[in-house]
């Protein structure tokens, strides 16, 4: 690989935590019930086709997309439906299924080669089987619209988050099934593939198949975004539509065809500075995760986290692995009141800004927790956003164009081209302890609703 | 430190919804988060960490970067004091001196200031906040220690109420708070503010002014004479006369070099008011009349950096995040007519010779049109690409 077409991040901040997790992966054994959770998905309304008391298989339709009833959601495993747990109003909260004891019993699907099927049969196989929710679209980051098709499709190669799993180690666990499901995209979307890589980065697998484009990325988070690297190959224009997949989702889709089996298990990093044993584990989809976490924690008072720290999900213990997880982050909750804390030297507090001394630490490894540090305030200072997001974007006029709800402003400041993760540094270190990615996620709802 | 937390969380449902003095909770709030940060923990969605940085710890770094310039500004007021008496004293007792001036300027400034605060706190229902640590003790240091002590009280309410909560707080106001109080005091009160006033002149027992004592400030003389000025080094350190805190260059640097390293002041400001008032002092060199050698055309543009409050308004006043340019680009032409129009104000306008606190108060006004038309531009690009 040539290194003069490097693209080089500067701007941006690597979070160095605690926790990290060691390249050992530990088969987690398949917990008594799984749950498939339709908020999961963004801007989803399901419709479940499946009653309590019904046996599935894996890969069978438990809901569609109401708004888009082509898009289906099956069964990671099979088993006995026990329950449709519904909340305020009948929300359809979860389908919760009792697993087989004595193994997966998978639906079977043809298993071909996707180079030499049509794009319409793939389309077909990937809504068949419960693959398409997979693939995500820009602008809005939801799942992708099935009758549009994309200008280019964009993978990150690798993910610079805290703690982030090492997708190096993930991808060459199932280098042919990740390069069959590559196959499959570009055969779908007829159009480019760009594989995002962290420079130096190896993927022995990486598939000599026509229309994939490599791109060498170099810098600190949020390099590894997804959002960052379209915004640097080839950004967003108004009406285009790009769709993005997580390595390890192009891997459950190589093993469609490889296997001819929706087969949804994946490989979950358990970080964190409260996980006794940070390591890897390979999970269903929708697994229980007292099943993984269960004496694996130092003492109570922790916050579980789906994702990392800066766009994940806080999750009760006793939660279901979500559709997309790739990691799990354990941290302490913040709750203790501290005497003077604005005041104090502050050795070992994080900041960008230089005004704790830990800053001439640079190399330290933090064992944060959840406190604000601060209370919420109006903007004050500026010019701290753009340090931390490689865009050419002005953030806080973005922001102040949402707030504003100034629709045609939102448009010419770039919404179409950011979904909330992309802003989740400049939270971070918003020193007005403003919640960012929320009026990211508004504005982003805004539009949507518009056009 | 238990005992104050176990204090704080038994009178705290007094100030909470439905206690007695409900509506003054966000006062107390406002002194229970100065003694303890609180516990409050990210929410479930979005950032689970945050930095550490808040605006307090902001503020209290820009007090810190202001205190070379409060204790080299006491010191300063004890030395010029027992120099117009001809009296020799050490360092320890110029600064006892200023330390007793200028103690009741900060305590008056602050505890009017934050009044107002407070019952706007109340008034409008909103958190104190932490913007007045600061403007409290601006105030003092732009205004000549023998400034009455009701006058700067005057000066407080004025800009916190019409210059700052009438907006809707910190975060919302379009000017300068501290640079407001002084404007407000210098038209309002003149001759307080202009003059003889620099030096605190109370009698010494058994001693009589100097002969030949002058208060003339170097602003004053410049216009008549630029030559009459100091030669730049003790310019430079603040051997002169002046408002509290602004004579030494030197603490204003020290000052600015701890914003710059923190990350809390704007670099990209401070360099380029300086820059901008060396560039329209070289333009206004050539342009100056051949025939008037002593016309303040002809002064180097660098006294105009160490005169007046000239440093002391670029590093502290300028770089103030709420009122100052929000863009980046926005930042460099903002800082650049804040120095020019300064030394324009200087050379032109006889009448004002502070012209720092004019440029920059104008600068506030012209601030969110400046960043209009770089975000403009941003957008015009932005479309531009995307074709």
């Amino acid at each position: 690989m040539p290194d003069d077409n490097t693209i080089r991040i500067r701007k941006g901040f690597d979070i160095l935590l605690e926790g990290e997790a060691d390249k050992n992966i530990i088969n987690a054994p398949l917990s008594k019930t799984v749950d498939v959770l339709p908020s999961n998905f963004k801007y989803l309304t399901p419709k479940v086709l499946v009653e309590a008391g019904e046996g599935v298989e894996a890969g069978q339709v438990l809901f569609i997309d109401k708004n888009n009833p082509e898009i289906q959601f099956c069964a990671p495993v099979s088993g006995i439906v026990s329950e449709v747990v519904r909340g305020e109003k009948r929300r359809i909260l979860a389908i919760r299924i009792l697993t087989d004891k004595n193994g997966i019993q998978y639906r079977d699907f043809p298993k071909q080669n996707p180079t030499n099927l049509t794009a319409e049969t793939i389309r077909q196989r990937l809504l068949e089987a419960g693959c398409w929710a997979y693939i995500q679209q820009r602008p809005f980051g939801c799942i992708a619209d099935p009758s549009l098709s994309p200008k280019a499709i964009f993978i990150s190669g690798f993910d610079s988050a805290p703690l982030a799993p090492d997708l190096t180690f993930i991808i060459t666990q199932e280098p042919d099934n990740f390069k069959t499901g590559i196959e499959a995209l570009a055969r779908l979307g007829g159009c480019p593939i760009h594989l995002g890589l962290k420079k130096g980065q190896n993927l022995m697998s990486i598939p000599h198949t026509e229309g994939v484009e490599i791109h060498h990325f170099e810098g600190p988070h949020p390099a590894g975004n997804v959002g960052i690297q379209i915004h640097h190959i080839d950004p967003i224009r108004s009406g285009e539509i790009v769709w993005t997949i997580h390595p390890q989702d192009v891997i459950i889709i190589g093993r469609l065809f490889n296997e001819g089996r929706y087969r949804a298990d994946r490989i979950v990093a358990v970080t964190g500075a409260q996980v006794r044993k940070p390591q890897y584990y390979k999970v269903q989809t929708g697994q229980h995760l007292g099943s993984i976490l269960d004496d694996d924690l130092f003492i109570e008072n922790n916050r579980i986290i789906e994702g990392n720290v800066l766009h994940g999900q806080q999750v009760p213990e006793n939660a279901h692995l979500s559709f997309y997880t790739n990691q799990i982050t354990v941290l302490t909750e913040g709750d203790e009141p501290e005497f003077l804390g604005w005041l104090l030297p502050g050795f070992k507090k994080l900041s960008l800004s230089r005004t704790f001394f830990s800053w001439l630490a640079k190399k330290r490894k933090y064992a944060l927790d959840t406190n604000t540090h601060g209370e919420e305030r109006p903007f004050v200072m500026t010019g701290q956003y753009e340090k931390v997001l490689p865009m050419n974007i002005l953030p806080v006029f973005l922001l102040k164009a949402i707030l504003a709800k100034d629709i045609e402003k939102m448009e010419q400041l770039g919404i179409y081209e950011v979904v909330e993760e992309d802003f989740a540094l400049c939270e971070f270190v918003c020193t007005s302890k403003i919640d960012v990615q929320n009026i990211i996620s508004e504005g982003l709802e805004m539009m949507r609703n518009e056009s | 430190m238990k005992l104050l937390r176990n204090l704080l969380d038994n009178v705290r449902p007094h100030f909470s919804k439905g206690g007695r003095f409900e509506k003054l909770h966000y006062g107390f709030d406002a002194f229970a988060t100065l003694l303890f940060v609180p516990g409050t923990t990210t929410s479930g969605k979005g950032v689970h960490v945050r930095d550490a940085m808040d605006l307090k710890r902001t503020m209290i770094t820009v007090i810190i970067s202001l205190v070379p310039c409060l204790i080299f500004g006491m010191w300063n007021v004890g030395f010029q004091h027992f120099k117009a008496f001809g009296m020799e004293t050490s360092h320890f007792e110029n600064l006892i001196f200023g330390f007793w001036k200028v103690l009741p300027m900060i305590i008056v400034s602050y505890s009017a200031g934050l009044t107002v605060e407070f019952i706007f706190s109340v008034m409008r229902n909103h958190p104190v906040s932490e913007g007045f640590l600061v403007t409290g003790l601006l105030i003092p240091l732009t205004l000549p220690v023998t400034t009455p002590l009701w006058m700067i009280a005057m000066g407080a309410i004025f800009c916190t109420l019409l210059g700052k909560e009438v907006f809707g707080g910190t975060g919302f106001n379009f000017m300068n708070p501290a640079l407001l109080a002084r404007a407000f005091l210098f038209f309002a009160f003149p001759a307080y503010l202009s003059g003889d006033v620099w030096n605190d002149l109370s009698p010494e027992a058994g001693h009589a002014l100097v002969d030949g004592y002058s208060g003339a400030t170097n602003l004053v003389m410049f216009d008549t004479n630029f030559h009459k000025l100091p030669d730049g080094m003790s310019l430079f350190w603040g051997f002169e006369q002046g408002s509290v805190g602004e004579t030494s260059v030197l603490a204003c640097l020290i000052g600015a070099f701890i914003l710059i390293v923190t990350g809390v002041g704007s670099a990209r400001i401070m360099i380029s008011v300086f820059l901008g008032a060396y560039l329209v002092g070289l333009l206004l060199n050539v342009l100056a009349p051949a025939n008037m050698l002593n016309h303040s055309m002809h002064t180097p543009p660098h006294v105009h950096l160490l005169m007046g409050g000239f440093a002391f308004g670029a590093v502290f006043m300028a770089t103030d995040p709420v009122t100052a340019a929000h863009t980046a680009t926005g930042k460099i032409i903002y800082g650049l007519l804040i120095g020019g129009g300064c030394v324009t104000l200087r050379v032109f306008n006889p009448a004002y010779p502070e012209g720092m606190m004019l440029s920059i108060l104008l600068m506030n006004v012209f601030a969110p049109l400046i960043d209009h038309i770089v975000v403009e531009r941003h957008i015009q690009q932005r479309l531009k690409k995307s074709k």
